[in-house]
């Protein structure tokens, strides 16, 4: 029978290698809002996905229609999930402002899949790359919804550099 | 050829994966321990540039940046913070807050030409950051006031690089 410290040792040690995991490997995040419907619910249960960190080493791999998380530019302590569309350089049409603009160096653009309640890039304008906490890659709960999160990119609305 | 065999078989194979695997963990849980400490409790960084003159040398310092003050919200103006350049993810940088959310900051467009001054209100969740050579320096100035995500740290001490 170990004694209580063997326990503690063995926890603190758990601990940290799953804080190590989830900051450089894979993590999971709960979706709160409407803004990504259909591709993330949360009615009439939070969906639960896979975010993966490993796009955040130096080569800053994102490529156009991921669906990303990041560290909101209102208030540091919350996070969002979005679809990244545009990346440094390119030109992306704005439709409500009927005008085109351009994203500037080290900066995205973000948008929710379901526009009519999603709050992104286009209130707050282009959010710094270095914001970025992960890529959203599968659903893992609910069951019935497990799944990848695909690449998608609207018609027409982006062009690249 | 069989003697080798024979001696291949005597091996303590058991042992020798059992310790190698001990060895491995123990190394895996110092590389853990490493990273949680630097990416949450503390972390060194070095920094070179004239934007910090003069209080950080042109030709580099060993910063001591503590993360659990930024992650608080701790920051206030007049700290150096280490942050993540907006033009560049790959970038860290090392600037001074000069103004938090609501404050309104007056700053010189042109300071060695001009003595243009214009004042700006920073928005929610932003801050304004500016280095201490503002003749040298790319900044709030040029790129707006930054979110407050991209601060990664405090800077609490600090010390030349020559001296190592």
């Amino acid at each position: 029978m170990r004694g209580p410290w063997s326990l503690l040792r063995g926890s603190l040690t758990g601990a940290l290698i799953g804080v190590t995991i989830n900051d450089r490997y894979a993590s999971f995040v709960t979706v709160h809002g409407s803004s990504m419907l259909p591709t993330l619910e949360c009615h009439p249960a939070k969906d639960r996905a896979l975010v993966s960190r490993l796009c955040l080493d130096t080569r800053f791999g994102f490529s156009r229609g991921d669906v990303v998380l990041f560290r909101s530019p209102t208030d540091h302590r919350e996070l969002m999930v979005k679809r990244l569309l545009a990346l440094p350089g390119d030109w992306i049409q704005v439709p409500s402002a009927k005008e085109i603009r351009q994203v500037p160096e080290g900066h995205c653009w973000v948008e929710g899949d379901n526009a009519d309640v999603s709050w992104d890039s286009r209130c707050y304008g282009p959010i710094p790359l270095g914001l970025m906490q992960g890529r959203v890659t599968h659903i893992v709960w609910p069951l019935n919804r497990i799944g990848r999160v695909e690449r998608k990119m609207p018609e027409g609305r982006v062009m690249q550099r | 050829m069989s003697g080798f065999a024979r001696r291949l078989a005597g091996f303590p194979w058991r042992e020798f994966a059992a310790d190698a695997f001990s060895r491995v963990f123990l190394i895996a849980q110092a590389v853990c321990a490493v990273h949680v400490v630097n990416a949450h409790v503390c972390s060194l960084a070095v920094v070179t540039g004239p934007s910090m003159l003069p209080s950080m040398n042109l030709a580099g310092d060993v910063v001591a940046v503590d993360r659990v003050s930024a992650r608080l919200g701790r920051v206030a103006s007049g700290d150096a913070v280490l942050l993540i350049s907006p033009e560049d993810p790959r970038k860290p940088v090392v600037k001074r807050v000069l103004g938090m959310e609501g404050d309104a900051v007056t700053f010189l467009v042109d300071p060695g030409n001009s003595d243009e001054s214009r004042t700006v209100v920073v928005p929610q969740g932003h801050v304004w950051v500016q280095g201490d050579n503002i003749y040298a320096s790319r900044d709030s100035r040029h790129f707006g006031p930054i979110p407050y995500g991209l601060i990664t740290g405090k800077v609490f001490c600090r010390l030349p690089l020559t001296e190592f």
